[in-house]
């Protein structure tokens, strides 16, 4: 295997792995707000060991988020060294800008939500959670502007020619809103918020089927629910609205997405189907006819560009594309219903009765999961063959200075790595929920629970 | 030396204070790390645990901050010394790896060998993380072989030559030092006296090794101290440097273990600014070959992006600042476990 494909897998393995967790920090960050915003208001204690009991778990989802971003960080001037000279100018500042704007807010506070609760006063501790949930939503702010920017390059100019050639910032706002990264950034934060409520929905439903914690359960489900409820629905609605920029601006992108290989007018929008590319057909397929010229354009009669319309080495894959894409969208469909479900249940008031739906919710956890992996892979896999999209191919932004053998090796040690990290986090995960919220009041009032779960003296 | 202060110059200045923030905050908990291991009593090593608890991911920040900083103000440096340092640079993403999560990990379970085992995680990853940036810094000073393409073109094997090896371990013993200092600050009793005589040992220890290296590097390394010869000026830091130094047996006798942890932190950053004015104008020299040496001009970024992230930092940096104190403020004293320690 040559370096190009080791250090594409190497940095589709540790980018995935890393972003199983800031989904998780990201949604129970508002949750946590929620939770002691609705303490201080109320009083009620219940709400407190909620909260404390939450806290409790992001602390570990954040230790593996930190732990995993580190690689990211370096990860491209290790594996893309050459990427690096040519967008450092600008994508080295949305790094830069995320280290000081959010990093330092997101860590500093968290020192004070996780060890402080006896050392500042509630107002502070709340301020803190706040800055907390503040401080990893601006991360993703940067880091998809970065990543935007690869996607739909916007206020630059190319200086130098050949090997020395680099983009260069030539205006910093046209940069950082570039054409895709208001809606990808919407998109991406309702993703980590359902990957949220829907974490703290599943652990809360898993409690009420166990009959313990009741009524904590049942308050934590309202407020995840409206989150879901809000969030699924704001999904669609921006990835609608990403759709509508992928064709304007990847047209290739597109294509790939729903498989069309000729250009059609009208043309019809696959529900799902596999795609066989050596004779350009979806087969086993079922497809709305229209649908995508409407969806895109609002005329039925829109022309979309198929993939011959472009070059063949500038044509993405395309079934892995069209599935992951496909798979997204049918997720994001079942999460409106399963949160709609809940919201007529809950009007009803047989939310808390109906053990098919409480199993339902338990197993919902892994769908955001799934659909935020299964986004990017389309969104990533999508830009194909370029790294920087029509700028810069993936195979020319290598570290020339790195050899295959030096990749396999860190490739291999990742692996091991991030799978032992893996399960470890479960199992810790797995006993903390076993421990369960209650054990709180049962030692002492100030976040006794941990006595149980560390152990100490 | 022609010195200008223009915008790349200010941007190696501002590189340079993050990666001393970086050595002056995380240099004390890498160090707790190192001597960790000396604790003996499960109680006492959750003390000096929780010691760094609320702080070190903070403190880590600080490099995270400085690898974006080199990225957007100096995309080749970043480049050619990521990819060239490869394989070196694969161990220190593990070994940070697992410091981090053996600190989160280690005491949410009671067995034995669970503890055990993240005890020596955390602590051979403490001390692999500080001589890992040594052994990096010594391979700057020492120049590492660099082509026309800015590319590097030695092996792994080069970067571990001998110096660089001293350099590793110097700067192991500057956190040792500097470690064991923080932990007298934040323990009491008969763990803070045990932890005393660690730090008189470790001093000795440090400034063995900084005399040899110093040494070493007037011998060997002559371009080192060049920018010193007819700027008399410029003695003033390495002369505060040894100040700094000997000022710390003396706070630490007399108790003073606050004085004595800015005293090592002065120290620190005093040993920053001399090996920033040794390589200047130059970030990673070229050896053979010095004409591909990388400098702060043929190596940076555009003026535009240089001065947008200066923009960046004006705003940002008080705001940093701000956390900071906060931070450690409300964490002073001696440590106290509780609830919700480690
Ligand atoms: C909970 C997760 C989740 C769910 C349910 C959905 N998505 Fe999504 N999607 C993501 C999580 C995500 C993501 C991980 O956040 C991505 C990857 C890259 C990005 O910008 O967002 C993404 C990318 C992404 C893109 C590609 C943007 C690009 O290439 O630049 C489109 C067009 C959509 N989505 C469209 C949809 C539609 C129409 C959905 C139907 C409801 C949908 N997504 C559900
Ligand atoms: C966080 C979730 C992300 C996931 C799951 C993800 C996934 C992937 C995948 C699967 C690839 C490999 C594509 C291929 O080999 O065909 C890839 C490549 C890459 N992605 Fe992403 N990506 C994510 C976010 C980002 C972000 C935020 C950035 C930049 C800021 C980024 C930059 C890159 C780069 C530089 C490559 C390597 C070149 C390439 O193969 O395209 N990715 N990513
Ligand atoms: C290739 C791209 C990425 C890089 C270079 C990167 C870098 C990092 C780094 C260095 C950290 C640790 C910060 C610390 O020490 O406190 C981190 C954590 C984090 N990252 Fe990433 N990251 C990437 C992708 C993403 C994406 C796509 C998101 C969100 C959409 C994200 C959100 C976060 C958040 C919220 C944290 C805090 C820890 C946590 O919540 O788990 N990152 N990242």
């Amino acid at each position: 295997m040559d370096v190009e494909i080791l250090s594409r897998l190497q940095f589709a393995i540790t980018i995935a792995f890393h972003y199983i967790y800031p989904p998780l920090s990201i949604g129970i960050g508002v949750l946590l707000v929620i939770m002691e915003g609705l303490f201080l208001k109320t009083k009620n204690p219940e709400y407190e060991k909620l909260t404390r009991f939450w806290v409790k778990i992001f602390a570990l989802i954040f230790a593996v988020g930190v732990a995993t971003g580190i690689v990211m960080e370096f990860e491209f001037g290790t594996n893309w060294a050459t990427y690096s000279r040519y967008v450092g100018d600008i994508f080295g500042s949305a790094l830069a800008a995320e280290g000081i704007f959010a990093f330092f807010l997101e860590s500093g506070f968290l020192a004070i939500l996780v060890f402080g609760w006896n050392k500042v006063g509630p107002k502070v501790h709340f301020l803190s959670t706040i800055m907390v949930s503040l401080g990893s939503m601006l991360s993703a702010v940067w880091i998809v502007v970065a990543n935007s920017w690869q996607q739909t390059p916007a206020g630059f100019h190319i200086v130098g020619e050949g090997l020395n050639a680099r983009a260069e910032v030539t205006n910093f706002w046209d940069m950082i809103f570039n054409p895709s990264s208001v809606d990808r950034l919407l998109h991406v934060l309702s993703g980590a918020w359902l990957a949220g409520a829907f974490f703290v929905l599943s652990v809360s439903a898993f409690y009420l089927i166990k009959k313990r914690h009741i009524e904590l359960s049942q308050k934590a489900i309202k407020i995840a629910l409206t989150l879901a409820v809000l969030a699924s629905l704001f999904q669609l609605f921006t990835g609608d609205r990403s759709a509508i920029g992928v064709s304007e601006n990847q047209p290739a992108k597109l294509a790939a997405y729903e498989a069309h290989f000729d250009s059609l007018a009208p043309a019809p929008m696959y529900l799902f189907g596999w795609v066989d590319e050596h004779n350009q057909e979806v087969k086993f397929s079922v497809a709305i006819p229209k649908l995508l010229s409407i969806l895109i354009s609002g005329n039925p009669d829109y022309k979309v560009k198929g993939l011959n319309y472009f070059k063949p080495e500038d044509k993405p894959p395309v079934n892995i594309v069209f599935q992951s894409y496909h798979f997204m969208v049918a997720i994001g469909f079942a999460l409106i219903t399963i949160s709609l479900l809940g919201l007529l249940f809950w009007w009803r008031g047989s939310l808390f009765k109906k053990k098919w739906y409480l199993y339902i919710l338990v197993f919902s956890v892994l769908l955001p999961q799934i659909a935020n992996q299964l986004g990017w892979i389309s969104a990533e896999v999508g830009r194909q063959p370029w790294i920087v999209y029509g700028l810069l191919r993936t195979s020319e932004a290598l570290s020339k200075a790195v050899e295959a053998n030096q990749v396999l090796f860190s490739l291999i040690l990742f692996i091991i790595i991030y799978a032992l990290l893996f399960v470890l986090f479960i199992y810790l995960l797995n006993e903390k929920i076993k421990a369960g919220p209650e054990e709180i009041d049962k030692s002492s009032m100030v976040y006794g629970h941990q006595k149980h779960v560390i152990g100490s003296d | 030396m022609e010195f200008t202060l223009d915008l790349n110059t200010i941007w190696f200045i501002l590189i340079g204070v993050l990666l001393a923030g970086y050595a002056i905050l995380d240099g004390f908990d890498l160090g707790v790390g190192a001597f960790y291991l000396l604790v003996k009593d499960d109680k006492d090593r959750r003390v000096i645990l929780n010691s760094i608890g609320p702080v070190w991911d903070g403190n880590e920040v600080w490099l995270v901050t400085g690898g974006g900083a080199l990225f957007a103000a100096f995309p080749d440096v970043y480049a050619t010394v990521f990819s060239g340092f490869y394989t070196a640079f694969m161990f220190l993403l593990f070994v940070l790896i697992f410091r981090a999560v053996a600190i989160e990990f280690r005491s949410k379970q009671q067995m034995k060998w669970w503890r055990k085992w993240w005890d020596i995680s955390f602590s051979v990853s403490s001390i692999l993380i500080a001589f890992l940036m040594g052994v990096a810094l010594g391979n700057i000073i020492t120049g590492i072989p660099l082509g026309a393409d800015k590319e590097f073109a030695g092996s792994f094997f080069d970067l571990l030559n001998p110096y660089s090896i001293l350099v590793g371990v110097t700067t192991v013993a500057l956190f040792i030092m500097h470690g064991t200092i923080y932990a007298t600050m934040k323990t009491e009793g008969e763990l803070q006296n045990k932890i005393r005589t660690w730090v008189n040992n470790s001093i000795i220890f440090f400034v063995m090794m900084y005399a040899v290296l110093t040494t070493t590097t007037l011998i060997y390394y002559p371009h080192m101290s060049e920018h010193f010869i007819g700027e008399p000026f410029l003695y003033v830091v390495a002369l505060l440097n040894m100040l700094a130094i000997a000022n710390i047996p003396r706070e630490i006798h007399h108790g003073k273990e606050f004085l004595a942890f800015l005293s090592s932190g002065f120290s620190i950053l005093t040993l920053f600014i001399l090996f920033a004015i040794g390589i200047f104008p130059n970030i990673v020299i070229s050896n053979p070959n010095p004409e591909y040496s990388l400098t702060i001009y043929n190596a940076a970024s555009s003026q535009t992006t240089l001065n947008i992230m200066l923009i960046i930092a004006a705003i940002g940096v008080p705001f940093v600042l701000a956390y900071t104190f906060t931070i450690y403020w409300v964490f002073r004293g001696k440590v106290k476990i509780d609830s919700t320690s480690y």
